[in-house]
């Protein structure tokens, strides 16, 4: 363990580090610059029993029905040596469909281990990489690794399809539906950042090895169900925008020295589990501790962060205007606090220099405010 | 419609109401028409399914909504006996507007008179999302070839989906979309999208603030989403083990386990639906109480000529809804959307004070003193004639935004309309000099125009019918999908 791992382990404390999911990974490039996050995330800790213990539980999680279909399509297109998907690949990738083998890498014999797996995985897909005569092959479940912070994050794409000319495919099955060519496009935006970590890990797999990276394709192939019925179709995707965003969020996780250098001595995020692992820390302490580290709140944070109510909270008492979103703080450019904004509207505080135009912008509006009937 | 902060004005009125834990009035007027009787939709949809409806309260009767539930919303024939039940509510709704019809005369004199109804129908539903679920499900239903009414429910669902994009119109609203219109809250325009916050932000119950109430109307338990998702811990907990319950007795054949089962999962939605369902009226209830602006009546009528010709197409045996907009289609429709969008806006500013400051703000309208004026001023056209064109200077502190060939207006005129023609920078702010170019009246008998010292206020006029001209389907250019390969399949109305 070098000097770094240390004082991450230390700021996490006692509580074993929690492992990234490709979401989670997908989900660091929604608010890259929140440090607090940033920190909880290279740390391991837990950000859902951290913040459950200052006082606000998570109510994250899935609809059970919503798994269950997801599971469903899934086992669907899988079905019979992925039948339906090879009939689809054909079609868009020219895949030969009778030299089409279908590999299941989600058992390794009596050894399930993730690290088991992982290289049982690599071994195939290098082998499959440095094979000259290549026969398409679909690889169910493989396992990958990418080091997030000097952590290993274990990550289970769908499935991997190796073409035949040579280059490998990420296939993701999402169980969202494309009604006449229509998809939602949160959705679809979701999928192809959670595929573009899976590329990433291929590629470092391959570089790693001598191998090119970029026979991984950057293009990305989302099977999803089409209109009201379980047909399935293809779709493209080139996930090179969320490629490039995914590196950079990880370089920053890499740098995460300069962070930990602001961070007063002592500072730790650790829950002090009991033997049953119940927390034990003091919840003010916790509290006092998280607000050691400066956050960058968003309303959309609820949707891909455990603390995102803590830090709400943390903007009200600060009387911040990130409470209200990207829209009205775009509008206030350069204006932090709702009583900054009110004391330059009414006149009651000069502004600064860069203050002077949305100071005379405010005025206005105020102006015509006090007017209305 | 318009985002919620869209002004520094709305921004202003946030703030204040953070501060003050109190939402704040924006629009001094109510820009949609609401009917006596409008017909409230409140549905909801299974999780991870691309339509299947789990149920739906339904009604014109605070007191007495009709609630439907589909206990295995997988199953494809529950679902049938539920688009069944809702197209006999719906359809009956629709049938009862028809019954009155009055005369319009045409613009030309060769056109002899039309009928159009005297009503129309209004489709109420919480928020956006769940408008455009009654679109998907009527885009699941209009197709289908069965002998009963819900391939017609999917064409009235999606005429109602479709017309609630259209700025203005008054057939098909959200509750959400209503109230933000009306007031600004303390909080972001994500937590304004939860009815259930909206509403405690505008009527908390006594003793609280708004601020207070909506942290209490946070918690789904109390108050379960307005939909049309529901909330994972429900599903979880409670409707996953009801609806499995259903599945084993309807696997065993036992009718009464069956029965037991299905009141269970009714009982169950239920419980999801009538806390939205009751917020929808008290919803309802602020909003009458606003006043309705002037032009309401105009758009209102626009509203019921779509009706109208809604049902004549059905009642010709016009073909349904395309599943795509051919590329002229859709250009079209995009441009009448854009082109409605500023006539609402301009409408709106005319109408009410508020809008009027916001657009100030924007710079697209303007208010001012008038320093100058030439009333006798005259122009000699180009055949000839001599025309009159007074001429006013007016003062202003606007961040005006010159457009020289945009027509604009007072609201104390809404007759005369005038043009920018000088701007002359000025210590405190800038001297507009403006040419009367419709309204005025002759040399001979002049209309009054604003006089010197009068405060006035200017906005863009509302554009007139019409709009740009695209090609006939059939001369689709290549670069667009060419002609389409089926002539028959059908199109669009276009713009009234």
């Amino acid at each position: 363990m070098n000097e770094l791992d240390t004082r991450l382990a230390a700021l996490r404390g006692g509580t074993p580090p929690v492992n990234f999911s490709a979401r989670a990974i997908a989900g660091l490039t929604a608010n890259p610059g929140c440090a607090r996050r940033a920190l909880l995330d290279a740390s391991g800790a837990d950000k859902g029993l951290i913040s459950a213990r200052v006082g606000f539980p998570v109510r994250f999680g899935q609809s059970t029905f919503a798994l269950a279909r997801g599971r469903a399509f899934e086992e669907q297109i899988k079905a019979n040596g992925a039948a339906q998907l090879l009939a689809l690949l054909r079609e868009r990738l020219g895949l030969a469909i009778e030299e089409a083998s279908y590999l299941t890498l989600e058992d390794v014999g009596e050894h399930t281990g993730r690290e088991v797996r992982a290289a049982h995985t690599a071994n195939l897909l290098l082998r499959a990489a440095r094979d000259p005569d290549d026969a398409g092959t679909l690889f169910d479940h493989p396992m990958l690794r990418l080091t997030v912070a000097g952590h290993t994050a274990y990550l289970e794409p769908d499935l991997v399809a190796f073409k035949v000319g040579g280059r490998f495919h990420v296939v993701e099955i999402k169980s969202f539906a494309v009604i006449d060519g229509q998809v939602d496009s949160e959705q679809v935006t979701a999928a192809a950042r959670q595929a573009a970590v899976y590329v990433l890990a291929l590629r470092e797999l391959l570089a790693d090895h001598d191998l090119d990276p970029e026979i991984v394709s950057h293009e990305v192939l989302l099977v999803t169900p089409a209109n009201f019925a379980n047909t399935p179709v293809v779709s493209v995707l080139d996930v090179r925008k969320q490629l490039a965003a995914i590196r950079r969020v990880l370089a920053r996780m890499s740098h995460i020295e300069t962070l930990l250098e602001d961070l007063p001595e002592g500072v730790t995020f650790d829950l002090a589990p009991d033997a049953e692992g119940n927390p034990t820390r003091d919840p003010a302490e916790l509290s006092a501790a998280l607000h050691q580290v400066p956050a960058r709140y968003r309303p959309g944070c609820r949707a891909h962060c455990e603390l995102a109510a803590f830090c709400r909270e943390e903007a009200r008492r600060d009387d911040s205007l990130d409470v209200f979103g990207p829209a009205l703080s775009g509008l206030l450019g350069g204006v932090d606090t709702v009583s900054a904004a009110l004391s330059l509207a009414d006149g009651s505080r000069r502004p600064a220099e860069e203050e002077a135009d949305i100071a005379r912008a405010l005025r206005h509006a105020e102006s015509l405010r006090c007017s209305l009937p | 419609m318009q985002p919620a902060v869209s002004s520094l004005l709305v921004a202003l009125e946030k703030l204040h109401a953070a501060r003050s834990g109190h939402a704040r009035p924006l629009r001094r007027k109510r820009h949609h028409h609401l009917v006596d009787e409008p017909l409230v939709i409140v549905p909801l949809k299974l999780a991870g399914e691309a339509a299947a409806p789990l149920g739906c309260a339904v009604g014109t009767d605070p007191d007495d909504p009709l609630l439907l539930t589909v206990p295995q919303p997988r199953n494809r024939d529950l679902q049938h006996a539920f688009f069944l039940e809702l197209a006999r509510v719906v359809l009956d709704y629709i049938a009862a507007r028809q019954t009155e019809t009055e005369e319009v005369l045409s613009h030309r004199r060769d056109e002899p008179p039309r009928l159009r109804y005297a009503d129309a129908p209004q489709i109420l539903t919480p928020n956006r999302p769940a408008l455009e679920y009654l679109g998907l499900l009527g885009r699941l239903t209009r197709f289908q070839e069965t002998e009963d009414e819900v391939p017609l429910l999917g064409r009235w669902l999606t005429f109602f989906a479709d017309r609630a994009e259209y700025p203005g119109s008054s057939l098909a609203l959200a509750m959400t979309d209503l109230l933000t219109a009306q007031w600004a809250t303390g909080q972001s325009e994500l937590e304004d999208a939860n009815l259930a916050m909206l509403l405690a932000w505008i009527c908390p119950p006594e003793g609280m603030t708004g601020a207070q109430a909506a942290r209490a109307a946070e918690d789904p338990l109390d108050f379960p989403p307005a939909g049309p998702a529901t909330d994972p811990e429900f599903d979880n907990l409670v409707l996953q083990p009801a609806v499995h319950g259903y599945d084993r007795a309807a696997a065993a054949g036992d009718r009464v386990a069956l029965a037991r089962a299905e009141a269970k999962i009714r009982e169950a939605v239920a419980s999801q639906l009538m806390p939205t369902w009751r917020l929808m009226w008290k919803g309802l209830e602020r909003l009458r109480a606003l006043p309705e602006a002037p032009h309401c009546e105009q758009r209102w009528a626009a509203d019921r000529d779509r009706f109208t010709g809604h049902v004549d197409h059905i009642a010709e045996g016009g073909p349904p809804q395309p599943r795509h907009d051919h590329a002229v289609a859709a250009a079209a429709r995009l441009a009448t959307l854009e082109r409605a969008q500023g006539r609402f806006e301009a409408e709106q500013a005319l109408d009410d004070p508020f809008v009027l400051a916001e657009l100030r703000t924007l710079g697209e309208a303007f208010g001012g003193t008038v320093v100058d004026r030439e009333p006798d001023r005259t122009e000699v056209s180009p055949k000839g004639r001599v025309l009159l064109r007074p001429r006013l200077t007016v003062r202003t502190e606007d961040p005006v935004r010159i457009e020289h060939d945009q027509t604009y207006v007072s609201p104390e005129r809404p007759r005369q309309t005038a043009r920018i023609r000088q701007v002359v920078d000025d210590d405190s702010g800038c001297l507009l000099v403006l040419d009367v170019i419709s309204g005025m009246g002759t040399p001979k008998r002049p209309a009054p125009i604003p006089e010197l010292g009068e405060t006035v206020c200017y906005t863009r006029a509302p554009a007139q019918f019409g709009g740009q001209e695209f090609p006939a389907p059939e001369e689709t250019p290549w670069t667009h999908g060419g002609p389409p390969a089926d002539l028959d399949e059908p199109h669009r109305e276009p713009d009234q």
